[in-house]
Protein backbone atom coordinates (compact mmCIF):
# COMPACT_ATOMS: atom_id res chain seq x y z
CA UNK A 1 0.00 0.00 0.00
CA UNK A 2 1.42 3.38 -0.83
CA UNK A 3 0.28 6.49 0.60
CA UNK A 4 0.15 9.43 -2.60
CA UNK A 5 0.98 13.19 -1.51
CA UNK A 6 0.19 15.20 -4.51
CA UNK A 7 0.55 19.52 -4.49
CA UNK A 8 -0.94 21.06 -7.28
CA UNK A 9 -2.37 24.15 -8.46
CA UNK A 10 -5.95 25.06 -7.08
CA UNK A 11 -7.87 25.68 -10.33
CA UNK A 12 -6.48 21.99 -11.50
CA UNK A 13 -8.39 20.71 -8.52
CA UNK A 14 -11.29 19.84 -10.95
CA UNK A 15 -9.49 18.36 -13.51
CA UNK A 16 -7.46 16.25 -11.54
CA UNK A 17 -10.41 14.69 -9.52
CA UNK A 18 -12.37 14.22 -12.32
CA UNK A 19 -9.32 11.97 -14.04
CA UNK A 20 -9.01 10.04 -10.69
CA UNK A 21 -12.68 9.21 -10.88
CA UNK A 22 -12.24 7.72 -14.48
CA UNK A 23 -9.37 5.84 -13.41
CA UNK A 24 -11.85 4.43 -10.66
CA UNK A 25 -10.28 6.12 -7.83
CA UNK A 26 -12.67 7.83 -5.66
CA UNK A 27 -11.62 8.40 -2.23
CA UNK A 28 -9.41 11.71 -1.05
CA UNK A 29 -8.48 13.91 1.12
CA UNK A 30 -8.27 17.50 -0.25
CA UNK A 31 -6.98 20.48 1.85
CA UNK A 32 -6.09 24.35 0.87
CA UNK A 33 -2.39 24.74 2.07
CA UNK A 34 0.10 27.31 1.33
CA UNK A 35 3.78 26.85 -0.41
CA UNK A 36 6.39 27.54 -2.38
CA UNK A 37 8.24 25.69 -4.96
CA UNK A 38 10.28 27.28 -8.09
CA UNK A 39 7.30 29.17 -8.36
CA UNK A 40 8.31 31.50 -5.46
CA UNK A 41 6.06 33.36 -3.43
CA UNK A 42 4.68 36.99 -4.32
CA UNK A 43 5.14 40.22 -2.08
CA UNK A 44 1.97 41.40 -0.75
CA UNK A 45 2.02 45.42 1.08
CA UNK A 46 -0.07 47.06 3.56
CA UNK A 47 0.18 50.44 4.22
CA UNK A 48 3.93 50.56 2.70
CA UNK A 49 4.68 47.61 4.99
CA UNK A 50 5.75 45.51 2.43
CA UNK A 51 5.72 41.47 3.45
CA UNK A 52 7.99 39.89 1.38
CA UNK A 53 8.37 35.96 0.38
CA UNK A 54 4.15 35.85 0.71
CA UNK A 55 3.25 32.03 0.06
CA UNK A 56 1.02 30.92 -3.00
CA UNK A 57 -1.92 28.82 -2.66
CA UNK A 58 -2.43 25.41 -3.22
CA UNK A 59 -4.08 22.53 -3.23
CA UNK A 60 -2.83 19.15 -1.14
CA UNK A 61 -4.68 15.61 -2.34
CA UNK A 62 -3.97 12.74 -0.20
CA UNK A 63 -4.82 9.50 -1.71
CA UNK A 64 -4.37 6.33 0.07
CA UNK A 65 -3.89 3.29 -2.78
CA UNK A 66 -2.78 -0.66 -3.36
CA UNK A 67 0.24 -1.14 -4.82
CA UNK A 68 -1.70 -2.00 -8.30
CA UNK A 69 -3.37 1.85 -8.24
CA UNK A 70 -0.09 3.39 -7.46
CA UNK A 71 1.63 3.94 -11.49
CA UNK A 72 -1.72 4.55 -12.68
CA UNK A 73 -2.81 7.55 -10.11
CA UNK A 74 0.41 8.81 -10.37
CA UNK A 75 0.39 8.81 -14.18
CA UNK A 76 -2.99 10.76 -13.83
CA UNK A 77 -2.35 13.10 -11.39
CA UNK A 78 0.55 14.24 -13.66
CA UNK A 79 -1.37 14.23 -16.84
CA UNK A 80 -4.22 15.75 -15.24
CA UNK A 81 -2.42 18.44 -13.17
CA UNK A 82 0.21 19.54 -15.90
CA UNK A 83 0.14 23.29 -16.60
CA UNK A 84 3.16 23.70 -19.21
CA UNK A 85 4.79 25.90 -16.58
CA UNK A 86 6.52 26.24 -13.32
CA UNK A 87 4.47 25.91 -10.26
CA UNK A 88 2.66 22.69 -11.12
CA UNK A 89 3.16 21.02 -8.55
CA UNK A 90 4.84 17.64 -7.01
CA UNK A 91 3.94 14.32 -5.99
CA UNK A 92 5.19 12.50 -3.17
CA UNK A 93 4.94 8.58 -2.56
CA UNK A 94 5.31 6.82 0.75
CA UNK A 95 5.22 3.44 2.18
CA UNK A 96 1.81 2.69 3.79
CA UNK A 97 2.01 0.56 6.77
CA UNK A 98 -1.77 0.09 8.04
CA UNK A 99 -5.16 1.55 6.90
CA UNK A 100 -8.22 0.64 9.46
CA UNK A 101 -11.45 1.43 8.68
CA UNK A 102 -13.18 2.77 11.50
CA UNK A 103 -16.87 1.94 10.99
CA UNK A 104 -16.17 -1.72 10.86
CA UNK A 105 -12.46 -2.66 12.15
CA UNK A 106 -11.01 -3.77 8.75
CA UNK A 107 -7.49 -3.73 8.54
CA UNK A 108 -5.01 -3.51 4.97
CA UNK A 109 -5.99 -3.68 1.70
CA UNK A 110 -9.44 -4.36 2.30
CA UNK A 111 -9.75 -1.00 4.28
CA UNK A 112 -8.57 0.62 1.68
CA UNK A 113 -11.88 1.87 -0.12
CA UNK B 1 -36.34 76.66 -1.51
CA UNK B 2 -37.41 74.36 0.33
CA UNK B 3 -35.84 73.02 3.55
CA UNK B 4 -37.94 69.80 3.77
CA UNK B 5 -37.20 68.96 0.06
CA UNK B 6 -33.23 70.10 0.69
CA UNK B 7 -32.54 67.87 3.46
CA UNK B 8 -35.12 64.91 1.81
CA UNK B 9 -32.28 65.20 -1.05
CA UNK B 10 -29.07 65.41 0.42
CA UNK B 11 -30.18 61.99 2.67
CA UNK B 12 -31.13 60.74 -0.33
CA UNK B 13 -27.55 61.45 -2.26
CA UNK B 14 -26.67 59.68 0.40
CA UNK B 15 -28.62 56.87 0.25
CA UNK B 16 -27.65 56.24 -3.33
CA UNK B 17 -24.10 56.57 -2.25
CA UNK B 18 -23.91 53.74 -0.36
CA UNK B 19 -25.43 51.72 -2.92
CA UNK B 20 -21.97 51.20 -4.91
CA UNK B 21 -19.82 49.98 -1.69
CA UNK B 22 -23.44 47.77 -1.90
CA UNK B 23 -22.56 46.68 -4.92
CA UNK B 24 -19.37 46.13 -4.18
CA UNK B 25 -20.28 43.48 -1.54
CA UNK B 26 -22.84 42.12 -3.60
CA UNK B 27 -20.46 41.25 -5.79
CA UNK B 28 -17.34 40.48 -4.37
CA UNK B 29 -19.35 38.12 -2.02
CA UNK B 30 -19.82 36.28 -4.91
CA UNK B 31 -16.57 36.41 -6.65
CA UNK B 32 -13.51 33.51 -5.70
CA UNK B 33 -11.84 33.84 -2.68
CA UNK B 34 -8.55 35.30 -4.65
CA UNK B 35 -10.61 38.27 -6.19
CA UNK B 36 -12.82 39.83 -3.68
CA UNK B 37 -10.33 42.52 -2.77
CA UNK B 38 -10.27 43.79 -6.75
CA UNK B 39 -14.27 44.09 -7.19
CA UNK B 40 -13.68 45.90 -3.96
CA UNK B 41 -10.79 48.28 -4.92
CA UNK B 42 -12.78 48.84 -8.36
CA UNK B 43 -16.01 50.01 -7.01
CA UNK B 44 -14.31 52.51 -4.42
CA UNK B 45 -12.11 53.66 -7.29
CA UNK B 46 -14.87 54.11 -9.49
CA UNK B 47 -16.13 56.34 -6.85
CA UNK B 48 -13.35 58.39 -6.74
CA UNK B 49 -12.57 58.91 -10.32
CA UNK B 50 -16.32 59.71 -11.28
CA UNK B 51 -16.52 62.11 -8.34
CA UNK B 52 -14.41 64.13 -10.14
CA UNK B 53 -15.16 63.50 -13.13
CA UNK B 54 -18.89 64.60 -12.17
CA UNK B 55 -17.22 68.27 -10.51
CA UNK B 56 -15.09 69.27 -13.53
CA UNK B 57 -17.20 68.42 -16.21
CA UNK B 58 -18.94 65.24 -16.05
CA UNK B 59 -22.00 67.12 -14.54
CA UNK B 60 -22.08 69.84 -17.30
CA UNK B 61 -21.97 67.92 -20.37
CA UNK B 62 -24.96 65.55 -18.98
CA UNK B 63 -27.01 68.15 -17.15
CA UNK B 64 -25.26 71.68 -18.81
CA UNK B 65 -27.38 74.02 -21.22
CA UNK B 66 -27.85 71.80 -23.95
CA UNK B 67 -25.72 73.09 -27.04
CA UNK B 68 -28.07 72.58 -29.93
CA UNK B 69 -30.12 69.10 -31.25
CA UNK B 70 -30.23 67.81 -27.51
CA UNK B 71 -27.06 65.65 -27.86
CA UNK B 72 -25.12 66.93 -24.66
CA UNK B 73 -24.98 69.28 -22.62
CA UNK B 74 -22.31 72.69 -23.13
CA UNK B 75 -19.21 73.57 -20.84
CA UNK B 76 -20.93 76.35 -19.14
CA UNK B 77 -21.21 74.50 -15.47
CA UNK B 78 -17.35 73.08 -15.97
CA UNK B 79 -15.85 72.80 -12.43
CA UNK B 80 -19.37 73.39 -11.50
CA UNK B 81 -19.17 77.44 -12.54
CA UNK B 82 -22.96 78.95 -11.61
CA UNK B 83 -23.89 75.65 -9.68
CA UNK B 84 -24.38 77.19 -6.15
CA UNK B 85 -26.15 77.40 -3.16
CA UNK B 86 -29.52 78.58 -5.13
CA UNK B 87 -31.40 76.62 -7.11
CA UNK B 88 -31.41 76.30 -10.24
CA UNK B 89 -33.79 77.87 -12.80
CA UNK B 90 -33.90 74.63 -14.50
CA UNK B 91 -33.94 71.75 -11.88
CA UNK B 92 -35.43 71.21 -9.15
CA UNK B 93 -36.53 74.88 -8.03
CA UNK B 94 -36.55 74.01 -4.12
CA UNK B 95 -33.78 72.49 -3.36
CA UNK B 96 -29.91 74.11 -3.93
CA UNK B 97 -28.60 73.68 -7.17
CA UNK B 98 -25.76 71.98 -5.67
CA UNK B 99 -27.14 69.50 -4.10
CA UNK B 100 -29.16 68.39 -7.24
CA UNK B 101 -26.10 68.09 -8.76
CA UNK B 102 -24.29 66.00 -6.14
CA UNK B 103 -27.50 63.75 -6.02
CA UNK B 104 -27.10 63.35 -9.69
CA UNK B 105 -23.54 62.32 -9.06
CA UNK B 106 -24.22 59.63 -7.14
CA UNK B 107 -25.96 58.42 -10.48
CA UNK B 108 -23.50 58.52 -12.27
CA UNK B 109 -21.34 56.51 -9.64
CA UNK B 110 -22.74 54.07 -9.82
CA UNK B 111 -23.44 52.92 -13.20
CA UNK B 112 -20.13 51.82 -14.23
CA UNK B 113 -19.93 49.97 -10.77
CA UNK B 114 -22.58 47.86 -11.72
CA UNK B 115 -20.46 46.79 -14.60
CA UNK B 116 -17.72 45.15 -12.98
CA UNK B 117 -19.35 41.75 -11.92
CA UNK B 118 -19.64 41.03 -15.98
CA UNK B 119 -15.69 40.96 -16.04
CA UNK B 120 -14.51 39.65 -12.49
CA UNK B 121 -11.42 38.30 -12.33
CA UNK B 122 -9.80 39.32 -15.45
CA UNK B 123 -9.19 42.83 -16.06
CA UNK B 124 -6.47 45.14 -15.72
CA UNK B 125 -7.06 47.70 -13.18
CA UNK B 126 -5.55 49.67 -14.96
CA UNK B 127 -7.68 49.12 -18.02
CA UNK B 128 -10.53 49.63 -15.62
CA UNK B 129 -9.23 53.20 -14.62
CA UNK B 130 -9.21 54.43 -18.43
CA UNK B 131 -12.36 52.56 -19.18
CA UNK B 132 -14.22 53.62 -16.30
CA UNK B 133 -13.24 57.82 -17.16
CA UNK B 134 -13.92 57.31 -20.88
CA UNK B 135 -17.32 55.18 -20.57
CA UNK B 136 -18.38 57.79 -17.96
CA UNK B 137 -17.62 60.43 -20.41
CA UNK B 138 -18.93 58.77 -23.62
CA UNK B 139 -21.82 56.74 -22.70
CA UNK B 140 -22.86 58.04 -19.21
CA UNK B 141 -23.35 61.59 -19.71
CA UNK B 142 -24.95 61.66 -23.43
CA UNK B 143 -27.29 59.14 -22.14
CA UNK B 144 -28.05 60.88 -19.09
CA UNK B 145 -28.50 64.52 -21.07
CA UNK B 146 -30.64 63.10 -23.85
CA UNK B 147 -32.92 61.71 -21.02
CA UNK B 148 -32.71 64.12 -18.21
CA UNK B 149 -30.78 66.76 -19.07
CA UNK B 150 -32.82 70.19 -20.11
CA UNK B 151 -33.65 69.98 -24.03
CA UNK B 152 -32.53 66.13 -24.20
CA UNK B 153 -33.94 64.86 -27.24
CA UNK B 154 -35.48 61.64 -25.73
CA UNK B 155 -36.71 63.57 -23.12
CA UNK B 156 -38.55 65.08 -25.81
CA UNK B 157 -40.51 62.15 -27.29
CA UNK B 158 -42.20 61.45 -24.34
CA UNK B 159 -40.50 58.63 -23.15
CA UNK B 160 -40.50 57.97 -19.17
CA UNK B 161 -38.00 56.80 -17.28
CA UNK B 162 -38.30 57.99 -13.60
CA UNK B 163 -35.50 56.88 -11.85
CA UNK B 164 -33.03 55.72 -14.67
CA UNK B 165 -33.89 52.23 -15.30
CA UNK B 166 -32.38 53.09 -19.12
CA UNK B 167 -29.99 55.61 -18.12
CA UNK B 168 -28.54 53.09 -15.24
CA UNK B 169 -29.55 50.13 -15.59
CA UNK B 170 -29.84 49.28 -19.20
CA UNK B 171 -26.88 51.47 -20.34
CA UNK B 172 -24.58 49.60 -17.95
CA UNK B 173 -26.09 46.06 -18.69
CA UNK B 174 -25.68 46.36 -22.12
CA UNK B 175 -22.16 47.30 -21.90
CA UNK B 176 -21.52 44.93 -19.50
CA UNK B 177 -22.47 42.39 -22.20
CA UNK B 178 -20.49 43.67 -24.56
CA UNK B 179 -16.63 44.06 -22.16
CA UNK B 180 -18.09 40.42 -21.21
CA UNK B 181 -17.89 38.78 -24.66
CA UNK B 182 -14.75 40.78 -25.93
CA UNK B 183 -12.81 40.29 -23.18
CA UNK B 184 -13.58 36.34 -22.90
CA UNK B 185 -14.58 33.58 -20.49
CA UNK B 186 -12.70 33.07 -17.62
CA UNK B 187 -10.05 30.60 -17.39
CA UNK B 188 -12.11 27.08 -16.44
CA UNK B 189 -15.32 28.49 -17.65
CA UNK B 190 -17.90 25.64 -17.66
CA UNK B 191 -14.99 23.09 -16.59
CA UNK B 192 -14.28 23.81 -12.89
CA UNK B 193 -16.43 25.55 -9.88
CA UNK B 194 -16.88 29.01 -9.84
CA UNK B 195 -19.28 29.21 -6.86
CA UNK B 196 -19.62 32.20 -4.32
CA UNK B 197 -17.30 32.48 -1.65
CA UNK B 198 -18.82 34.66 0.41
CA UNK B 199 -22.54 34.79 0.40
CA UNK B 200 -22.98 36.60 3.79
CA UNK B 201 -21.27 39.21 2.34
CA UNK B 202 -23.24 39.04 -0.97
CA UNK B 203 -26.92 39.32 1.50
CA UNK B 204 -25.09 42.41 3.43
CA UNK B 205 -24.66 43.96 -0.30
CA UNK B 206 -28.07 43.03 -1.23
CA UNK B 207 -29.64 44.55 2.10
CA UNK B 208 -27.12 48.14 1.41
CA UNK B 209 -28.90 47.78 -2.34
CA UNK B 210 -32.50 48.12 -1.05
CA UNK B 211 -31.67 50.62 1.74
CA UNK B 212 -30.17 52.65 -0.87
CA UNK B 213 -32.47 52.26 -3.41
CA UNK B 214 -35.25 54.39 -1.07
CA UNK B 215 -33.16 57.58 -1.78
CA UNK B 216 -32.18 56.07 -5.78
CA UNK B 217 -36.00 56.32 -6.39
CA UNK B 218 -38.23 58.16 -3.83
CA UNK B 219 -35.27 60.15 -3.85
CA UNK B 220 -35.79 61.07 -7.86
CA UNK B 221 -38.87 62.97 -6.92
CA UNK B 222 -36.54 66.06 -5.93
CA UNK B 223 -39.17 66.94 -3.07
CA UNK B 224 -40.54 65.02 0.23
CA UNK B 225 -44.26 64.53 -1.14
CA UNK B 226 -46.87 62.96 -2.09
CA UNK B 227 -44.73 61.74 -5.27
CA UNK B 228 -41.72 60.43 -3.05
CA UNK B 229 -43.67 58.34 -0.85
CA UNK B 230 -45.40 56.66 -4.14
CA UNK B 231 -42.22 55.57 -5.25
CA UNK B 232 -41.08 54.45 -1.84
CA UNK B 233 -43.94 52.14 -1.58
CA UNK B 234 -43.76 50.93 -5.46
CA UNK B 235 -39.94 50.08 -4.92
CA UNK B 236 -40.74 47.90 -1.73
CA UNK B 237 -43.53 46.49 -3.30
CA UNK B 238 -41.77 45.14 -6.37
CA UNK B 239 -38.33 44.11 -4.61
CA UNK B 240 -40.76 42.08 -2.37
CA UNK B 241 -42.44 40.51 -5.11
CA UNK B 242 -39.21 39.80 -7.26
CA UNK B 243 -37.71 38.04 -4.53
CA UNK B 244 -40.35 35.94 -3.55
CA UNK B 245 -40.50 35.01 -7.71
CA UNK B 246 -37.28 34.48 -7.86
CA UNK B 247 -36.91 32.05 -5.11
CA UNK B 248 -40.29 30.51 -5.87
CA UNK B 249 -39.07 29.88 -9.47
CA UNK B 250 -35.33 28.12 -7.95
CA UNK B 251 -37.39 25.84 -5.61
CA UNK B 252 -39.56 24.33 -8.59
CA UNK B 253 -36.69 24.14 -11.06
CA UNK B 254 -33.55 23.23 -8.90
CA UNK B 255 -35.26 22.39 -5.52
CA UNK B 256 -34.55 24.96 -2.95
CA UNK B 257 -34.49 28.40 -2.51
CA UNK B 258 -31.37 30.11 -1.83
CA UNK B 259 -29.91 33.42 -0.12
CA UNK B 260 -28.14 33.87 -3.48
CA UNK B 261 -31.38 33.45 -5.05
CA UNK B 262 -33.85 35.58 -3.27
CA UNK B 263 -31.20 38.39 -3.14
CA UNK B 264 -30.96 38.41 -6.71
CA UNK B 265 -34.58 38.36 -6.70
CA UNK B 266 -34.55 40.97 -4.67
CA UNK B 267 -32.65 43.67 -6.73
CA UNK B 268 -34.31 42.42 -10.27
CA UNK B 269 -36.98 43.72 -8.77
CA UNK B 270 -35.24 46.89 -7.89
CA UNK B 271 -34.00 47.49 -10.92
CA UNK B 272 -37.36 47.15 -13.14
CA UNK B 273 -39.23 49.70 -10.66
CA UNK B 274 -36.64 51.91 -11.12
CA UNK B 275 -38.16 53.70 -14.19
CA UNK B 276 -41.83 53.39 -13.36
CA UNK B 277 -41.08 54.00 -9.53
CA UNK B 278 -42.93 57.33 -9.95
CA UNK B 279 -45.61 56.30 -12.97
CA UNK B 280 -47.43 53.43 -11.46
CA UNK B 281 -49.83 52.32 -8.77
CA UNK B 282 -48.57 50.04 -5.98
CA UNK B 283 -50.64 47.27 -6.79
CA UNK B 284 -49.26 47.89 -10.34
CA UNK B 285 -45.24 47.48 -9.01
CA UNK B 286 -46.27 43.67 -8.01
CA UNK B 287 -47.05 42.20 -11.21
CA UNK B 288 -43.82 44.18 -12.26
CA UNK B 289 -41.48 42.67 -9.47
CA UNK B 290 -43.05 39.23 -9.91
CA UNK B 291 -42.16 39.32 -13.77
CA UNK B 292 -38.63 40.56 -13.34
CA UNK B 293 -38.26 37.69 -10.87
CA UNK B 294 -39.29 35.17 -13.61
CA UNK B 295 -37.60 36.36 -16.72
CA UNK B 296 -34.55 37.48 -14.87
CA UNK B 297 -33.93 33.89 -13.18
CA UNK B 298 -34.66 32.55 -16.98
CA UNK B 299 -32.22 35.28 -18.16
CA UNK B 300 -29.47 33.98 -16.05
CA UNK B 301 -30.01 30.11 -15.48
CA UNK B 302 -31.23 29.56 -19.33
CA UNK B 303 -30.20 32.18 -21.56
CA UNK B 304 -26.53 32.76 -20.68
CA UNK B 305 -25.91 28.82 -20.65
CA UNK B 306 -27.43 28.86 -23.90
CA UNK B 307 -25.87 31.99 -25.50
CA UNK B 308 -22.04 30.76 -23.89
CA UNK B 309 -21.56 34.16 -22.91
CA UNK B 310 -19.54 34.88 -19.42
CA UNK B 311 -21.10 37.23 -17.74
CA UNK B 312 -19.44 36.30 -14.39
CA UNK B 313 -21.99 37.58 -11.70
CA UNK B 314 -25.11 38.16 -14.02
CA UNK B 315 -24.81 42.33 -14.74
CA UNK B 316 -26.57 41.71 -17.76
CA UNK B 317 -28.77 38.97 -16.54
CA UNK B 318 -30.55 41.21 -13.93
CA UNK B 319 -29.82 44.89 -14.60
CA UNK B 320 -29.56 44.63 -18.22
CA UNK B 321 -32.89 42.52 -18.38
CA UNK B 322 -34.46 43.87 -15.22
CA UNK B 323 -34.03 47.65 -17.08
CA UNK B 324 -35.73 46.27 -20.34
CA UNK B 325 -38.56 44.50 -18.24
CA UNK B 326 -38.87 47.80 -16.36
CA UNK B 327 -38.85 50.40 -19.02
CA UNK B 328 -41.59 48.27 -20.89
CA UNK B 329 -43.55 47.82 -17.83
CA UNK B 330 -43.41 51.65 -17.68
CA UNK B 331 -45.39 51.67 -21.17
CA UNK B 332 -48.12 49.23 -19.77
CA UNK B 333 -49.03 50.69 -16.22
CA UNK B 334 -48.36 53.87 -15.82
CA UNK B 335 -50.79 56.33 -15.06
CA UNK B 336 -51.64 59.96 -14.97
CA UNK B 337 -53.98 59.55 -11.76
CA UNK B 338 -50.57 58.12 -9.52
CA UNK B 339 -48.04 61.69 -11.76
CA UNK B 340 -50.05 64.00 -13.94
CA UNK B 341 -46.32 64.80 -15.46
CA UNK B 342 -46.62 61.13 -16.38
CA UNK B 343 -49.00 59.39 -19.26
CA UNK B 344 -50.94 56.70 -19.32
CA UNK B 345 -49.87 53.12 -20.16
CA UNK B 346 -51.20 50.70 -22.48
CA UNK B 347 -53.57 48.83 -20.19
CA UNK B 348 -55.07 51.90 -20.51
CA UNK B 349 -55.09 52.24 -23.69
CA UNK B 350 -52.73 54.85 -24.53
CA UNK B 351 -49.76 52.96 -27.22
CA UNK B 352 -48.26 56.21 -27.42
CA UNK B 353 -46.13 56.05 -24.51
CA UNK B 354 -45.65 52.17 -24.93
CA UNK B 355 -44.38 52.99 -28.28
CA UNK B 356 -41.75 55.75 -26.78
CA UNK B 357 -40.58 53.57 -24.54
CA UNK B 358 -39.89 51.20 -27.07
CA UNK B 359 -37.99 53.88 -29.55
CA UNK B 360 -35.71 55.09 -25.71
CA UNK B 361 -34.80 51.17 -25.37
CA UNK B 362 -33.57 51.24 -28.98
CA UNK B 363 -31.82 54.24 -28.87
CA UNK B 364 -30.53 53.40 -25.92
CA UNK B 365 -29.01 50.06 -26.10
CA UNK B 366 -27.84 50.65 -29.68
CA UNK B 367 -25.53 53.69 -28.66
CA UNK B 368 -24.79 51.37 -25.68
CA UNK B 369 -23.24 48.76 -27.46
CA UNK B 370 -21.57 50.40 -29.85
CA UNK B 371 -19.93 52.52 -28.12
CA UNK B 372 -18.53 50.53 -25.48
CA UNK B 373 -17.66 47.98 -27.77
CA UNK B 374 -15.51 51.07 -29.62
CA UNK B 375 -14.02 52.48 -26.06
CA UNK B 376 -13.01 49.10 -25.02
CA UNK B 377 -10.88 47.98 -28.50
CA UNK B 378 -9.39 51.90 -27.52
CA UNK B 379 -8.34 51.03 -23.84
CA UNK B 380 -7.59 47.22 -25.18
CA UNK B 381 -4.88 49.33 -27.76
CA UNK B 382 -3.64 51.34 -25.30
CA UNK B 383 -2.94 49.29 -22.33
CA UNK B 384 -4.54 45.66 -22.95
CA UNK B 385 -7.73 45.08 -20.70
CA UNK B 386 -7.09 41.34 -19.75
CA UNK B 387 -4.16 40.24 -17.56
CA UNK B 388 -1.82 37.71 -18.38
CA UNK B 389 -2.77 34.01 -17.84
CA UNK B 390 -0.52 33.42 -14.64
CA UNK B 391 -2.28 36.73 -13.04
CA UNK B 392 -5.99 35.54 -13.29
CA UNK B 393 -4.53 31.95 -11.83
CA UNK B 394 -3.05 33.53 -9.03
CA UNK B 395 -5.83 36.27 -8.52
CA UNK B 396 -6.33 39.27 -9.46
CA UNK B 397 -5.73 40.32 -5.52
CA UNK B 398 -2.50 39.44 -5.24
CA UNK B 399 -1.64 40.42 -9.03
CA UNK B 400 -3.19 43.80 -9.48
CA UNK B 401 -3.43 44.93 -5.67
CA UNK B 402 -0.19 43.10 -3.88
CA UNK B 403 -2.85 41.93 -1.36
CA UNK B 404 -5.37 38.86 -0.07
CA UNK B 405 -8.52 38.90 1.33
CA UNK B 406 -8.01 36.30 4.10
CA UNK B 407 -4.88 35.24 5.52
CA UNK B 408 -4.41 31.12 5.54
CA UNK B 409 -2.02 30.92 8.43
CA UNK B 410 -3.20 33.32 11.30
Amino acid sequence: MKYIIAIIQPHKLEEVKRALEGEDIHLMTVSNVLGQGRQKGRTQVYRGAKESGGLLKKVKLEIAVNEDFVERAIGTITKAAQTGEIGAGKIFVLDLNEVVRVGSGERGSVAIN
Amino acid sequence: MNTGDTAWVMVCAALVFIMTPGVAFFYGGMARRKNVLSILTQCFAIICLVSLQWVLFGYSLSFGPDTGYGIIGGLDWIGLKGVGQDPSSVYAGTIPHLVFMIFQAMFAIITPALMVGAFAGRMKFSALVIFTLLWTTFVYDPIAHWVWGSGGWLGGIGALDFAGGIVVHVSSGISALVVAILIGKRIGYEKQSFAPHNLPITFLGGALLWLGWFGFNAGSAIEAGGLAANAFVTTNTAAAAAGIAWALMEWKMDGAPTVLGIVSGVVAGLVAITPACGFVSVLSSMPIGLIAGIICYLAVTKLKPLLGYDDALDVFGVHGIGGIWGTLATGLFAAVAINSGGADGLLLGNTKLFFAQMVYLAVCITYALVVTWVLYKIVDALVGMRVDKQSELIGLDLTQHNESAYTVLE
